[in-house]
Formats: structure tokens, sequence, C-alpha cells
């Protein structure tokens, strides 16, 4: 009944033979990219040629926007550039006694002889699109190695953390939100310094916090922000605040769930962070220094 | 080429045009672009896979046209568009073109209400290949809702069907006196 003329002689391996032939080529490639991600570079080659697609797809709704905004009234402009205004003069104290402090705070810690917190460098950039794998919370930011990102930086908006970079093609890179399953951050309580570590649910809106004794200081409403003792976020970010604590005496251990500050899911406009300065080196794994803490310890 | 060398085209019935490669292309980058563009929240999870459904419907009326490789690369191209497992889309992809091509005779035959049936169970086996996929990589079941992508691309179906079909119709009162 159908298509194109039946061949009169079969060429070529059978449907079976090509089919098993590609799923081995996929199981090889998948292996491959999930436990030794030898793969990038043909991932890089592949996000270049379809950095065009997206770019067109995104189109129509760049436009809608752009249109949306054309059209904007002179009252509301006016009403949004009066409410800029107030919130600018209500900072800009805020802003001058933070200046003071910071010239401050860092002659404090020169006179102690510790090294002042290293400032970090910004790029602001927009996000592209959600990932549509429904396994994993990522985004895609419009910025890539060619803007001089690389794997590893912290991303922020105007309110708090969103994630980290774990992946970077020439033009975009993958930004995995600290609300997916593998991302962990290390906060501290900022009423009570308390340190503990967030964990990705997987699910928007929500992460929480593990091995919290039952009697921990912790209040519904505490703000977490981050600790920065994981050199990927620098300290004092809002990272969340605790919504639910859950505490059964037949447990050790409380059961936390906490909303994330920042959008996660909502926001347009993201702050890239530059690195943090390398640390120092760990101690024990310097040779003459180890003898020297093996000779003290002796008894 | 040449249209008679392209062979027929019948569908239910009503003899379309043949189909020019050209065309066939045509369709996929139209899927790839509705698969990329940004949506928000859940429509873009009740979005169905437009380009699974594309090269379903290739595999089903034009068997020998499009083969197995084809649809492996574009799995690889949705595999870095949607940020999931190198490799991913592509088995699922090639494994549904083989069950296209392998079942085109029988699914052609079909009406249309039997005929969503054969393409909603295949949609759901290519998306059920992935799942079993990423649950072998430590990833968590993320719900039924995962599955409804397959839903309202069945759905869709027929309006798929017209919408590829609408440039390949005869234009009708050409032959008429």
């Amino acid at each position: 009944m159908q298509a194109s003329p039946q061949p009169i002689f079969k060429r070529g391996p059978s449907l079976v033979v090509r089919l098993v032939f590609f799923t081995l080529l996929s199981l090889v490639l998948m292996v491959s990219d999930s436990r030794f991600r030898y793969l990038e570079g043909i991932r890089s080659v592949v996000s270049v040629v379809l950095y065009p697609l997206q770019q067109a797809a995104s189109m129509p709704g760049i436009l809608l926007a752009r249109t949306g905004e054309f059209f904007v009234t002179q009252a509301a402009l006016y009403r949004e550039n009066e409410q800029l205004r107030r919130e600018n003069l209500t900072n800009a104290p805020k802003l001058q006694r933070l200046m003071v402090l910071e010239a401050e705070n860092t002659q404090l810690l020169r006179l102690l002889d510790a090294k002042p917190a290293p400032e970090r460098t910004t790029i602001i950039a927009e996000i592209l699109y959600e990932s549509r794998d429904a396994f994993t919370r990522r985004v895609i930011i419009d910025h890539g190695s060619n803007q001089g990102l690389h794997e590893g930086q912290a991303v922020i908006d105007h309110v708090g953390v969103i994630g980290q970079i774990t992946r970077v093609f020439p033009f975009v890179s993958e930004v995995t939100l600290i609300t997916d399953k593998t991302q962990s951050v290390p906060v501290q309580n900022a009423r009570s310094g308390l340190r503990s570590v967030t964990f990705g649910t997987g699910h928007d809106g929500a992460l929480e916090l593990r091995f919290i004794p039952v009697n921990a200081d912790m209040q519904i409403g505490d703000v977490l922000v981050t600790s920065g003792i994981d050199g990927t976020y620098p300290a004092g970010l809002p990272v969340a605040v605790v919504a639910n604590i859950e505490r059964n005496a037949a447990f050790a251990f409380a059961r936390i769930t906490c909303t994330p500050s920042a959008g996660v899911s909502s926001f347009n406009r993201v702050v890239v962070l530059s690195d943090a300065p390398p640390r120092p080196a760990n101690p024990l794994k310097d040779p003459a220094q180890a003898k020297l803490k093996k000779v003290g310890t002796k008894p | 080429m040449s249209r008679s060398s392209l062979g027929d085209n019948i569908q239910g019935g009503e003899i379309l045009l043949p189909v020019r490669t050209g065309y066939i292309l045509l369709t996929i980058l139209a899927a790839v672009l509705l698969d990329l563009v940004p949506l928000p929240g859940w429509i873009a999870w009740v979005r169905p896979d437009f380009v699974a459904v594309t090269l379903l419907y290739w595999g089903i009326f034009q068997p020998r046209r499009l083969g197995l490789l084809p649809a492996w690369l574009l799995g690889l191209l949705m595999d870095v568009a949607d940020a999931t497992l190198f490799g991913q889309h592509a088995l699922a992809y090639s494994a549904l073109m083989f069950a296209a091509i392998f079942l085109h005779r029988r699914i052609q035959m079909f009406p249309l209400p039997y005929q969503m049936a054969h393409v909603g169970a295949l949609l759901l086996a290519q998306q059920g290949i992935q799942l079993l996929i990423r649950l072998a990589d430590d990833a968590e079941f993320p719900g039924f809702t995962y599955f409804v992508a397959s839903l309202t691309a069945t759905v869709l179906w027929p309006a798929v069907m017209a919408a590829i079909n609408a440039p390949l119709r005869r234009r009708s009162g050409a032959d008429d006196v």
C-alpha cells in the first residue's frame, strides 16, 4: 500500500542489527558520559550547532516580551520610577554604613593579621530556559566559556543563592540549582550560628537539612546563609528560610525543610560570581609539617 | 530528485503528493524548534516531545525514508539541548524508530483511534526507556506526571498528522472541469 518502491534486493544490515548497533553505541556513550565525562568535547560541538536553533526558538518569547514592554503606559513607568527612587533612598544610608563598616572591618582584620575576604568580580547573565529534563533541576544561561565562565562558579540572584555552574559550552552554560538532588550547600543559621548543610530534594521550592539533633537551636523562620567553608559560595549569602521542623523523639534527628530564598524557578537575570582565591595548602599534606605533627603528638 | 522516484503516498484511501526529502527535513526542523521554545512551569511538562512524534510519523508513513541513524543523531541533539545523559534520547529515539518501521504496515491499516492507541503506547515506551536509563544512573522517579507528555502527544496526533499532510494534499479542483 505504501511508500517508496520496495527494493528488489535487500541491501545493508537488517533493521534488528541496526537497532542493536545503535543501542550498544548509545550505551557506550551514556556510560562514558555519566561515569567518566569523556564526551564534553562532542557535547560542545553539538551545543554550537544547537545555539542558533535555540536562539530562533527563543525569539517569539523575547519579541512578545518586548512588545509588551513597548506598550507600557506612562503612568506605570512613572509609578515604577517613583518606587525605585524610594527604594534607593531607603537603601542609601545602609550602603553608606556598609562602606564604613567594610573599611573598619579590613582595618581590624589587618590589626589581627588576618587576610580580608577577597572581592569577587561578577558577571550578569540571563537565563535562556529551564532544562526540560524531569530528573534534574537545571537552567541554561546565556554566557559560556567564551565569556570566561567555567565549572564550579557560584550563581546568585538579587535575593540569594541559585546554584553553581556544572557544565560550560562556548556560548551557554548549565547551572544546577540548589534544589537539585545532587546539590548540597554548607549553611549557617544567621540567628544561632549553627552550621549545617542543605540538600536539594529534586522539587522546586524545597530544601532539607539532615542530621540536625532534635534539641538543636532551630526555629521556623530562621534564615540560613552560606557559611563559606566549601570554597564555592562566599560566606553570608542567603540560601533558605526554615519552613517546617518536625521533632519526633523516636528519631535522633529532626526533619527540617526550608524554602529557598532566591526565586529558584522564577527569575530572569542572575549574577555569576568569580572563583574563590586558591586556599592555602593543606598543612598535613606537607611532609615536613606532617613530621612535625607526628613528633608533637608523641606521648 | 523527480517526484515519480519518491514513491506513493497513500493514507487512509487518500492519495497524497510524494514526499520530498527537503520536506521531511523541514518538519523535523520545525519539531526541534517547537521542543526548544522556552515555556513556563506546567506547560513545559505537558508539552509533547514533538521530535519523537515527527520521527514516529515518518517512521510509520515513509518507513524507507528515515532510518535509525537520523533518529539517533536527533537524539544526541536533544540530549545536549535538555542537558540529559549523552545518549539517553538517542537510544530512546532509535528504539522508537525501530518500532515504527517494524509496525508500520499494521499501524497504517488501523482507523485513527487504534492508530492513536499505538502511537501512545510507543511514545510511552520511549519515555519508559529514558526513565529506566535515568533510574539506572541513580536518578529518582519524578512521579507519574512525567508521562503526561506522551498522553498530550497522543491526543494531538490527529492534529500533527493534519499539519504534516496539509502541504501534501492535492489541490482540489486542479483536475476538475
